[in-house]
């Protein structure tokens, strides 16, 4: 209170006091100051915490996938089933179908089983079949088609085990869960266990969940994402062979060249919304131009990569204006004022300055392009695709999946196997990303010139 | 820049020019989800036996498929129809509209549609269609035959002999042909066993609008509307122990592990007890062929013929291995796909 009687001293007075002493005025600020950077490292760390739970649990449900269980089975091509006639005659081998091979490989298991001495204590015969993948009937079919002598030799196979016994070894089935599911029984664990001891059955990196295609819901343990990454590469093939000279054609008209009027403006306006529309308003466009209008096959990379380039543009012209822009107007000047054309001063000077900001902007945009899913659902490329494209140019007009679209379509099957599966997939597609974004840093890094 | 400009103009021509020039060498299937893992199933066996390429099959249900099945005839159509359920009047007419006039009909079997609650969860193993018209109505209809809102706010409310649990329950979204057989089949029978639907009648409303009041479903949060796939409806009944889901007998074959079946009227599902037809809650699946296109797209007919052959759509095959209830009727079903007949118009 005695303050109050003190004789208030004048605004402009000098500073009273020790400046080694902060007065209340300094301490108040110096206190929201340290507030608002705590504030601060939550919001970083919330963030962090976000992106690690995400990745913790994306790697936890899809590092499984890059293992698989197989078996070494030794299989008889026994003559009698595959090839009656005994003549090798090609026609009369495709008419043996997967369903005549089946028997012939769960015989050999449960042959092996026997042998081994491995069998447990009133396990049925058929039990010990279903351990194996559908698919093995497939591999063994092919094998004998395109070498049609190995008929009637033996043969040690390896092929793949069934979703369950490989999710015994992946702690996703456990003996009290196999008690209630009734695609698996506690004994085929048990035998499972037994395999693994004896060599049979082991689990090793699994090379065909990248390059095999997509299986059906019958054997999750043999889906893989060949097809989807070869359409996902064709669709970027496209949209960088069209997105990129479009884009920068029209960056260079618009920065450099166009006259600066209504006309300009507007379009400059609408290039920035254009990068805002929803993507899926890009796949119902497709499916009018492309498709219903132009005629182009369904579900084919040249559609989705026309609809992803459409997509990406805003975003590459954007990029590039910008880093038009950023250099500096003594470039130009200096180019004109030695005799150079507009167009000699844009190509020979400005365009190769701007050039790692323009391919920055080019691997963002196509980094996006590539985790669409929404405007691809639309023109048919979210299907159930096996057959692997051609080699481009064919390979762009027959039907392919995309990376993103597989992740998709994994999550909604039933088999429970499918869940690792997605996850798996979304890591490749990360892994894809990331190298991406890496590329674009480095490019950033290394090229870019600063005024 | 020249190696570039070439590229991009070779692109466009192609673009521009050969879709319509180069022919399709494989079959296209679009249509129901639910028959989308049979379908997927059969083209993967098709494409390993036989020369042709696997067909490729995209879901997004069976009225969207329907949709683009009577888009017309041509390459750049789709070829089959896959559904949940059999095609409208409308449909039909919308498909002689734009030129697809010959359709052949196939049903390739039977769905069954089962109500499953997590497997710690409470004891909900016995259920009658009255239970769940009363815990689903969105009006019951009191004393005196004037509709009221749903009093029934857990379980034991509907039947003593159930839990005392809130009612929770997952229920297919409107977009799904499963909503249509839960309500007819489910709904409108319980409505009818209860003598609700007599009551209201009896109260002065017609039998149009008593049906449509039995199968209006409640909408204060009791019943959920799932529009995502049933592995989304699991993903409920994993953090709601006390919830009641409606899934698909292949989808809860697949998933004993993690849901305990309830049986409907006393009887429990299984492909036995749907294609006896003891077990109430069943639907036909069908797919549907554009005729114009039998000898135009290589591989279709025998894709077809493949699809509904002993050896896949069978009591023991593939299909019914993974849920499905072979049709008692398939023979038929294998004559008429090999005769190509047609659905008689106007039906």
């Amino acid at each position: 209170m005695t303050d109050m009687t003190a004789p208030a001293a004048p605004a402009d007075a000098p500073r009273k006091g020790s400046l080694l002493e902060q007065d209340a005025r300094t301490k108040r600020r110096n206190a929201a100051e340290k507030r608002f950077e705590v504030y601060g490292i939550i919001a970083v760390g919330i963030g962090v915490l976000a992106l690690i739970a995400l990745l913790t649990s994306i790697l936890v449900n899809g590092l499984g996938a890059f293992q698989q269980t197989f078996l070494n089975v030794e299989v008889e091509f026994a003559e009698d089933r595959l090839d009656k006639n005994g003549n090798r005659d090609p026609a009369d081998l495709a008419k043996v179908s997967t369903f005549g091979y089946k028997p012939l490989i769960e015989g050999a298991l449960i042959a092996t089983v026997d042998r081994l001495g491995l069998r447990p204590d009133g396990m049925s015969d058929g039990d010990i079949g279903a351990m194996v993948s559908n698919e093995a009937a497939a591999q063994l079919r092919n094998r004998v088609l395109a070498d049609p002598d190995v008929i009637g030799t033996t043969h040690t196979v390896r092929i793949l085990a069934n979703a369950r016994i490989d999710g015994y070894l992946k702690d996703r089935v456990d003996r009290a869960s196999a008690e209630l599911d009734g695609n698996v029984t506690p004994q085929q664990l048990e035998l499972t266990d037994r395999l693994q001891a004896a060599g049979v059955l082991d689990k090793a990196f699994n090379w065909d969940f990248i390059t095999a295609p997509d299986a059906s819901e019958n054997r999750p343990e043999a889906s893989g994402l060949g097809v989807a990454i070869l359409g996902s590469l064709y669709m970027m093939l496209v949209v960088l062979c069209l997105a990129l000279p479009i884009g920068v054609a029209a960056s260079i008209y618009l920065e450099e060249f166009a006259p600066k009027n209504r006309w300009t403006d507007l379009i400059e306006v609408n290039i920035s919304n254009l990068a805002a529309v929803p993507s899926i308003v890009f796949g119902i466009l497709g499916l009018a131009i492309f498709i219903n209008f132009a005629g182009l096959p369904q579900s084919a990379p040249i559609v989705g990569g026309l609809v992803l380039t459409l997509m990406t543009l805003p975003t590459i012209i954007i990029a590039t204006r910008a880093s038009l822009k950023s250099v500096p107007p003594s470039i130009r000047e200096a180019a004109l004022g030695v005799g150079a054309s507009k167009m000699q001063t844009v190509f020979h000077h400005v365009l190769p300055l701007a050039a790692p900001g323009i391919l920055t902007g080019t691997i963002i945009g196509l980094a996006q392009a590539l985790g669409e899913t929404a405007p691809l659902l639309l023109i048919g490329m979210v299907a159930f695709v096996r057959e692997y494209p051609d080699a481009p140019p064919e390979g762009f007009f027959d039907p392919a999946s995309a990376l993103p679209v597989q992740v998709y379509n994994w999550t909604q099957r039933a088999d429970p196997a499918f869940v690792e599966r997605a996850s798996g997939a979304i890591i490749v597609l990360l892994i894809f990303l990331v190298a991406m974004n890496a590329l674009a840093v480095f490019l950033r890094r290394r090229f870019e010139r600063r005024w | 820049m020249s190696l570039v400009k070439l590229t991009v103009s070779t692109l466009a021509v192609a673009a521009v020019t050969s879709g319509a020039a180069i022919a399709r060498d494989q079959v296209q299937v679009a249509g129901s989800s639910t028959v989308l893992p049979y379908a997927s199933i059969v083209a993967e066996a098709f494409g390993e036996n036989f020369d042709f390429p696997t067909p490729v099959v995209e879901s997004g249900g069976s009225s969207a498929g329907l949709k683009r099945f009577c888009e017309g005839v041509g390459e750049n159509t789709i070829d089959i129809a896959n559904a949940s359920r059999a095609i409208r009047e409308r449909e039909v007419q919308a498909c002689a509209e734009a030129g697809v006039s010959d359709i052949i009909e196939v049903r390739i079997g039977y769905d069954g549609i089962v109500f499953a609650s997590q497997i710690d969860g409470p004891a909900f193993t016995e259920f009658e269609p009255e239970q769940w018209y009363k815990a689903m109505a969105a009006e019951i209809p009191g004393e005196d035959g004037t509709l009221m809102a749903n009093p029934n706010m857990t379980w034991a409310d509907v039947d003593e002999s159930l839990p005392a649990v809130e009612i929770m329950a997952f229920i297919p979204g409107t977009k799904h042909g499963t909503r249509e057989v839960f309500e007819e089949k489910v709904l409108l029978t319980g409505c009818e066993a209860t003598g609700a639907m007599q009551a209201m009648m009896d109260a002065g409303m017609d039998e149009d609008a008593a049906e449509d009041a039995c199968m209006a479903v409640r909408e204060d949060g009791k019943a959920v509307d799932i529009d995502g796939d049933y592995t989304e409806t699991l993903a409920r009944i994993d953090s709601n122990p006390e919830g009641v889901g409606v899934f698909g007998l292949a989808f809860y074959e697949n998933n004993q592990d993690k849901l305990k079946v309830a049986t409907m009227g006393g009887v429990a599902p299984s492909t036995e007890t749907i294609s006896t037809g003891e077990y109430p809650v069943s639907r036909p699946l069908f797919f549907y062929i554009k005729k114009a296109h039998i000898g135009v797209i290589p591989g279709l007919k025998e894709f077809a013929e493949f699809f509904v052959s002993d050896e896949i759509a069978g009591p023991s095959g593939p299909l019914a291995n993974y849920g499905l209830v072979s049709d008692p009727e398939l023979a038929a079903t294998q004559a008429k796909v090999s005769n190509e007949e047609i659905m008689s118009g106007g039906m």
